[in-house]
């Protein structure tokens, strides 16, 4: 029994981190009072970077006759993951806070937009490559569980706390710093002043167009890595078409169910995990598997409708997400 | 304050309004950035080794070529069109409603409850009228949850909406596998339609295409010409003001999302009935999503939408036809569609402003003096002469 639980906990983790990760970067995207709904794209293109990244890494390496290293080769997907989200955010926040168009459309074409690049560039490096792209196993075992001495071998907590890939470490040191950066830094408190009253913001001398740009793009990059561990841990460094599909909606679900708050996120986000792989665990009878699909879903509108008919702003979306600043119409 | 110090102040470009522009510059703007998204979209073709002028005529060719590609053409334009008049009629109010998605889907399953299992007690003309109406009340209903929990309690729509899309996927999975699933299949999957359910094709292409048409034209005389699109203009101008003016804002704001919704649900009815014949995971296939994007291009004008969802299905038919020529995957069809959607997005704000550089010679109607306005950052020395300047700004 205990040994099903551990194993079910531990993939709900697994499962979680890359929603955990683009939640984050959204939340520090709303955060600043841009609601982007270019999640899944800015995934998307997280995914196909980071897995061409590492790609050709390796095979520039190996061509020149020197072995790659996995540690580089992850750090090269991670940076190039980064880039690439960012990039997409990039592209929203020059549509949106400089050229002042809306944030809904323009973060929907950018899901459009990144669905086809990730889904184009694996189907052309797959092409390429002969069928399909795929890292080494160097790069893989670079993303594999780790074995930390001792602390690993603690009998179930070692399982359950520290035998996990690297990247899902750094998705909870992430959510612990953001959560810090919110609550305490002067920048988070002036992104929060932003993101909630952007006008109050401007006139107390924040930059308002300064925050936003910088929240969005570091948020899209973040979005980026999220989409790399559905590429490189997930589907173990080979692409999959479409291998995103779905995450990018689920994070932004998540970011709502957890009201907006980073520490939140982690336990939303093992709680979504879980769902996702609980089919393969638990199985009640009469109840169909699908109905696991749906409850994060119907769980988020329930979030959504309780903290509005509670007019918690607390827990409500940031009260300027949404909406572009123009200081001439204030 | 020294006017040099000033001068530095003065950032390199700075945005105004326009008072007006005439609609032939404001098309030229709008050809200028379709060329350049088509440059951008050519460099790709470039890089990827392929000449842009010969894979572009082919996308044209693809999808106008022939007859039966027009139809081809023509029948993914019939859904985004149909979808993005009903999205207009939220958006005229600024009801955010990206469910269209769930809307279809929910549309397509009611239909597909009576096409299914009532196809052997209903004559031909009354089995299809009767899916139609259950696709409308259907996807009107799903259109009016969340307009109700606006209405009542102002629960975020974009999100709300946003949500039961997904929660309408499920539901296709959940019959799919389950109570719905064709009999004898070991894979998961709906039985076909009854031919006696199937829509008559006019001209090659099912019906719906003049029900689109005519849609079209009745979108527009109620956005223009009826009271209750007058009052979804005033709700979109101003809540308070509609409020002021004795409308129940909250009735308007279910009533429109209904009918936005039951649109939805046609395009479902239409999808099930006229195109796929069956109910699978992708029967709303983005169509939802992208005709957000065609009726915000269009500037909710019904007329504009068909222009553009035309063009949308021309683009995706191409992609199609290039994939095969030349091997370029056809997700370059999102790709190339993302990126001219990108382009058309931005250039409408300089179809509203104008930019003004430093240095140029300042706008008459700002004073002439400096151009120190309203773009510049920290106006805590602002004089009573410089605010002035500001407010005239502002009401140009």
């Amino acid at each position: 029994m205990i040994d099903i639980v551990t194993a079910l906990l531990m993939a709900a983790v697994l499962a979680g981190t890359p929603l955990l990760l683009g939640a984050l970067g959204e939340i520090l995207t709303e955060k600043s009072g841009n609601l982007n709904l270019g999640v899944e794209g800015m995934m998307f293109m997280g995914a196909i970077t980071g897995l061409i990244g590492s790609y050709c890494y390796e095979q520039a390496l190996t061509a020149a006759g020197i072995v790659p290293n996995g540690v580089i080769s992850a750090l090269v997907a991670l940076t190039v993951s980064f880039l690439a989200g960012a990039f997409g955010a990039l592209i929203y926040a020059f549509l949106t806070i400089t050229l002042r168009a809306n944030q809904n459309v323009t973060g929907l074409i950018l899901t459009i937009f990144g669905t086809g690049f990730g889904n184009f560039f694996g189907e052309y490096f797959g092409l390429a490559a002969g069928g399909y792209v795929a890292v080494s196993s160097v790069t893989k075992a670079a993303f594999s569980p780790l074995h930390i001495p001792l602390l690993s071998e603690i009998p179930i907590l070692g399982k359950l706390l520290f035998q996990y890939n690297w990247m899902v470490y750094f998705a909870i040191a992430l959510a612990l710093g953001m959560f810090w950066f919110f609550r305490v830094s002067r920048f988070g408190l002036n992104l929060r002043a932003v993101g909630e009253d952007p006008a109050a913001a401007d006139a107390a001398g924040i930059n308002v167009s300064r925050y936003r740009y910088l929240a969005t793009v570091i948020g899209g990059g973040i979005c980026g890595i999220g989409g790399m561990y559905m590429s490189m841990v997930t589907t173990s460094g080979v692409w999959v078409h479409g291998c995103v599909t779905g995450y990018g909606w689920l994070a932004v679900a998540l970011v709502i169910f957890a009201t907006w708050s980073p520490l939140r996120g982690i336990l939303v986000a093992i709680i979504f995990g879980g769902l996702m792989i609980m089919r393969m665990y638990v199985s009640i009878p009469g109840l169909p598997a699908q109905i696991y699909d749906m409850v994060p879903y119907v769980a988020t509108i329930l979030v959504l409708i309780i903290t509005s008919v509670r007019q918690s702003k607390e827990h409500a979306m940031p009260a300027g997400c949404g909406l572009n600043y123009f200081r001439e119409e204030r | 304050m020294s006017v040099p110090a000033r001068q530095k102040r003065e950032p390199l470009v700075r945005m105004v309004k326009r008072d007006d522009i005439s609609s032939r510059r404001a098309w030229s703007y709008r050809a200028l950035a379709f060329v350049a998204a088509l440059a951008t979209g050519g460099l790709l073709i470039l890089i990827l080794g392929h000449n842009p002028l010969f894979v572009y005529r082919d996308m044209v060719v693809g999808s106008w070529g022939s007859p039966t590609v027009i139809k081809e053409t023509i029948k993914l334009a019939i859904p985004l069109l149909i979808c993005a008049l009903g999205l207009a009629l939220a958006f005229k109010m600024k009801f955010w409603n990206i469910g269209g998605e769930g809307q279809i889907i929910v549309g397509a399953l009611a239909a597909g409850y009576f096409g299914f299992f009532m196809a052997d007690f209903l004559s031909r003309p009354l089995l299809i009228a009767v899916m139609l109406l259950a696709a409308i009340v259907a996807g009107g209903i799903y259109g009016l949850i969340p307009a109700f929990f606006k209405a009542k309690w102002n629960t975020n729509e974009t999100l709300f909406t946003l949500m039961l899309n997904y929660v309408a996927l499920a539901v296709i999975k959940y019959l799919m596998n389950g109570p719905w699933k064709a009999p004898g299949s070991s894979f998961p999957k709906m039985p076909m339609l009854v031919p006696g359910g199937r829509l008559t094709q006019i001209l090659g292409v099912h019906w719906g295409w003049i029900l689109a048409l005519v849609l079209v034209l009745v979108a527009w005389f109620y956005f223009n010409r009826t009271k209750q699109g007058y009052e979804i203009s005033v709700v979109g101008a101003s809540e308070n003001t509609a409020r002021y003016a004795g409308m129940n804002v909250g009735r308007v704001i279910m009533r429109t999302m209904f009918l936005s919704g039951a649109l939805c649900g046609i395009v479902g009815f239409l999808q099930f009935s006229g195109a796929d014949y069956t109910i699978a995971e992708g029967i709303a296939g983005g169509v939802g999503f992208t005709a957000i994007t065609v009726a915000w291009l269009a500037k909710m004008n019904p007329f504009g939408m068909l222009a553009v969802s035309v063009f949308i299905a021309m683009l995706e038919r191409g992609s199609n036809t290039i994939q095969t020529i030349y091997k370029i995957p056809a997700s370059a069809s999102s790709l190339l569609i993302g990126i001219i959607l990108f382009f058309m997005l931005g250039c409408e704000f300089f179809i509203t402003y104008r930019l003004v550089f430093r240095g140029s010679a300042s706008p008459g109607r700002a004073g002439g003096g400096g151009g120190d306005g309203g773009a510049s950052t920290s106006s805590d020395s602002a004089s009573p002469g410089q605010t002035d300047r500001q407010k005239r700004e502002e009401s140009a």
